[in-house]
């Protein structure tokens, strides 16, 4: 595989973020928002495919690094009245050390003991936001208050529900996870996490803690998800343990393998195609969940890699 | 800017300058121009759209089915009649996938794809919560069919309206008096460990103390659960009236072990029919439930006092006199539920009619023209009964039916009172910004 010069991987990432920025101008009221949402869960994906693209770690739970970042912010105004940068790092502070707690019991484990045991904590997360339903709202989740939504900056106060607010804030958060994502796989730690993949024993031998290296990559992965479950919360004001269950373990997984697993841009590519795939089909039949199934068997058929992955392999072999 | 490639070139489409100015012109009178009015009428007579978030799939399915065969009875005898200010009414079903997330997607895409006037029709409390902050984003009106208690605790917007159907908290008060004088004063209580049996947990022991009863045990059982004999040794020895409120596949199997454990001598039982919409009453395994009571919102049987108007409503929606479909008696209704959604279209009607409702401009005189309705009274828009309705709460207070399982079927046995139900508002929602 050949690697791409930096001034080139970065032009490609720039010109993504610009696009969508100028996308904002162009696009119909429907397509502005429903992309402003795409963004935020690509977010997820990206989160997701750090540590399963990257690091070869399949996890089944990671909607409770999603929902600790949801309800981390989300109670942390409703509750605490504070005010969305706090509430966002309060999200970010839950996942990050919900994720070192998992981390370190589960990667005590690998392959399909590490899948049933991300799922088993998973569904332990999701059972204690419903033993917790007064403060959580258990599964009827809770609304989070439009004038606790308002970003103040100096003396500008910025609503999130205003559509534009909204799509900037989630192009801001996707943009920076995005630079954080390549810069780190380009770096010598994203090598080593690569190198772990491929052979963890080799990578050992020649000197490099896996455990701990592992860990951290826990760690931001299960932060990036947090990010994305925080912006959500403020973003679209809703907080629901919905979010929490296993359904949303699985999608994430979907929309980087769809994409393409440990390519940068491919969670982005994989969620936008789910999210439109679903939203046309459901148009014309109650049965889309068949057709997004035939839609991913044909994929997997004829882009194996994902899309971004197959076209890494077949065509471009620079992309990052 | 030069243009090299002529792409501003209108020659290249065989117009030239002056005709599209003669166009232009021609555009410009034809607007100011007396035909011009004939064109806005027919703008005027254009339908009515009302977007329906129905639960096509997921775990509401069930009732999703319904709720759009109710919708579509109502919606013809709406057009039937004139349809709405002289309008036809249109309806446009998104499917939420019984899903939150999804649910709020719905909501954006009724409001700026579909452009509809409304978004109507959601019955699970998870997905009207979750679709709640995109109606109010969207100012969006969102007539909700849900029975949950969320509207009314004031904790959503001034954009949510629940007009056609009873909130739980309502239905559990307007309850406590018949349970406490006709089938024991000592309650037990199984629910479900989730939101739909907390409402019955915290709601229900304050209505019976009133009426000089009591909650004697409370059983929580996980939603996951599967077997339930486990818990029956809970019960009390002394309880006189077990209250129930399970819900889901597993009912079945609940009922059947409930069965076993106590044979023939069993306390009197009561449950929410919640657990048993869409199935049939007679399935094997239900056996136990006769002699049983059970409440339900409009009876699923044909009662033979049924009033004109209720029978006229089970023939347009298609049920027959054992609330299965007509041709298909495996179909089991929602009729407990489905009600609301016949008449929540008619208070649409009636507050679109009272705002001289035009178009999405005034969806805001909508909100305040349906807060200021105060009664709907029985008839073919309201027949499972009359009602009121307090504008502050966007809720509505109804009467119950309270059934007994005889000779396999629902036997409505007791009808309460409007007031049984009312509670002191929580809030005011008329006090937000529209």
């Amino acid at each position: 595989m050949k690697e791409a010069s930096p001034a080139k991987a970065y032009a490609l990432h720039l010109g993504v973020i610009a696009l969508l920025f100028a996308l904002s101008f162009v696009l119909l009221e429907y397509h502005h928002g429903l992309l402003a949402r795409i963004m935020v869960l690509a977010v997820f994906a990206m989160g997701y495919n750090m540590l399963f693209g990257y690091v070869g770690l399949l996890s089944l739970g990671h909607a409770m690094f999603f929902s600790a970042g949801l309800y981390g912010a989300g109670l942390a105004v409703i509750h605490l009245g504070w005010s969305v940068p706090a509430a966002f790092a309060a999200g970010l502070a839950c996942g990050a050390l919900l994720a070192l707690v998992i981390g370190l019991l589960a990667l005590r484990t690998s392959g399909v003991a590490f899948m049933i045991v991300t799922m088993m904590f998973a569904q332990v997360f999701y059972l204690i936001i419903l033993y917790f339903a007064a403060w959580t709202g258990g599964d009827q989740g809770l609304v989070v208050p439009q004038s606790g939504r308002v970003l103040v900056l100096g003396d500008t106060s910025l609503g999130l529900t205003n559509p534009t607010v909204r799509y900037m804030s989630a192009l801001v958060l996707f943009s920076i996870v995005l630079l954080v994502t390549l810069g780190t796989v380009r770096s010598r730690y994203g090598r080593v996490l690569v190198a772990i993949r491929e052979n963890d024993e080799r990578t050992k031998m020649l000197g490099y803690d896996i455990f701990s290296n592992k860990l951290v990559a826990v760690v931001v992965s299960g932060t990036i998800c947090a990010a994305s479950g925080a912006a959500y919360a403020l973003l679209f004001g809703y907080v629901g343990s919905t979010f929490a269950s296993v359904q949303y373990s699985i999608l994430p997984l979907l929309w980087v393998l769809l994409g393409g697993a440990a390519t940068t841009l491919g969670p982005l590519i994989g969620t936008l195609f789910m999210y439109y795939v679903v939203d046309i089909t459901s148009g014309y039949t109650s049965a889309y969940l068949l057709i997004v199934g035939i839609a991913l068997i044909l994929l997997v058929l004829f882009f194996p890699r994902g899309i971004l992955g197959t076209i890494r392999q077949r065509w471009l072999g620079w992309l990052p | 800017m030069t243009d090299k490639n002529g792409f501003f070139d209108l020659s290249r489409t065989g117009l030239t300058r002056r005709t599209a100015l003669k166009g232009l012109a021609a555009g410009a009178g034809l607007a100011v121009a007396p035909g011009f009015v004939r064109y806005s009428q027919a703008q005027s007579s254009a339908p009515i759209k009302i977007g329906f978030q129905s639960h096509r799939t997921g775990i509401g399915a069930a009732y999703g089915r319904w709720y759009e065969r109710t919708t579509a009875a109502a919606v013809k005898a709406i057009n039937e009649a004139g349809g709405i200010n002289g309008r036809p009414v249109e309806v446009i079903i998104e499917d939420d996938g019984t899903d939150p997330g999804r649910g709020a997607e719905v909501v954006g895409k009724f409001a700026t794809q579909h452009k509809t006037d409304i978004v109507y029709g959601t019955l699970f409390s998870h997905v009207v919560i979750g679709s709640a902050p995109a109606a109010g984003e969207a100012k969006m009106p969102y007539f909700v069919v849900s029975e949950g208690h969320h509207v009314a605790s004031t904790k959503l917007n001034r954009y949510v309206l629940q007009p056609g159907i009873t909130d739980v908290k309502s239905q559990i008060q307007a309850m406590a008096p018949w349970i406490a004088a006709n089938a024991g004063k000592k309650v037990t209580q199984i629910f479900p460990d989730f939101a739909f049996g907390y409402d019955h947990r915290d709601y229900l022991p304050p209505a019976l103390k009133a009426q000089g009863a009591e909650v004697i045990a409370q059983i929580a059982i996980p939603p996951t659960e599967s077997s339930f004999t486990k818990y029956f040794p809970q019960i009390p020895a002394e309880t006189e009236v077990i209250y129930h409120v399970m819900v889901g596949p597993a009912v079945l199997t609940f009922v059947k072990e409930l069965g076993e454990f106590y044979g023939s001598s069993r306390p009197q039982l009561f449950g929410f029919i919640d657990s048993l919409e869409a199935t049939d009453i007679n399935s094997p395994g239900l056996e136990f439930l006769d002699g049983s009571h059970f409440w339900e919102g409009s009876p699923r049987y044909a009662q033979p006092d049924d009033s004109a108007t209720q029978k006229a409503y089970r023939a347009a929606v298609g049920i027959d006199d054992n609330g299965a479909a007509v041709g298909d008696p495996k179909d089991v209704s929602t009729a407990a539920h489905m009600f609301g959604c016949w008449e929540t279209l008619y208070v649409v009607k009636k507050a679109m009619e009272d705002a001289g409702y035009k178009g999405p401009e005034d969806r805001a005189k909508l909100v305040e023209a349906t807060e200021a309705l105060t009664e709907f009274a029985e008839g073919p828009e309201h027949p499972q009964g009359p009602k009121t309705f307090n504008g502050k709460i966007h809720q509505c207070f109804g009467i119950q039916n309270i059934s007994k399982v005889e000779g396999g079927r629902l036997n409505v046995v007791h009808k309460t009172k409007i007031e049984d139900g009312l509670y002191e508002p929580e809030g005011d929602y008329t006090t937000q910004p529209l």
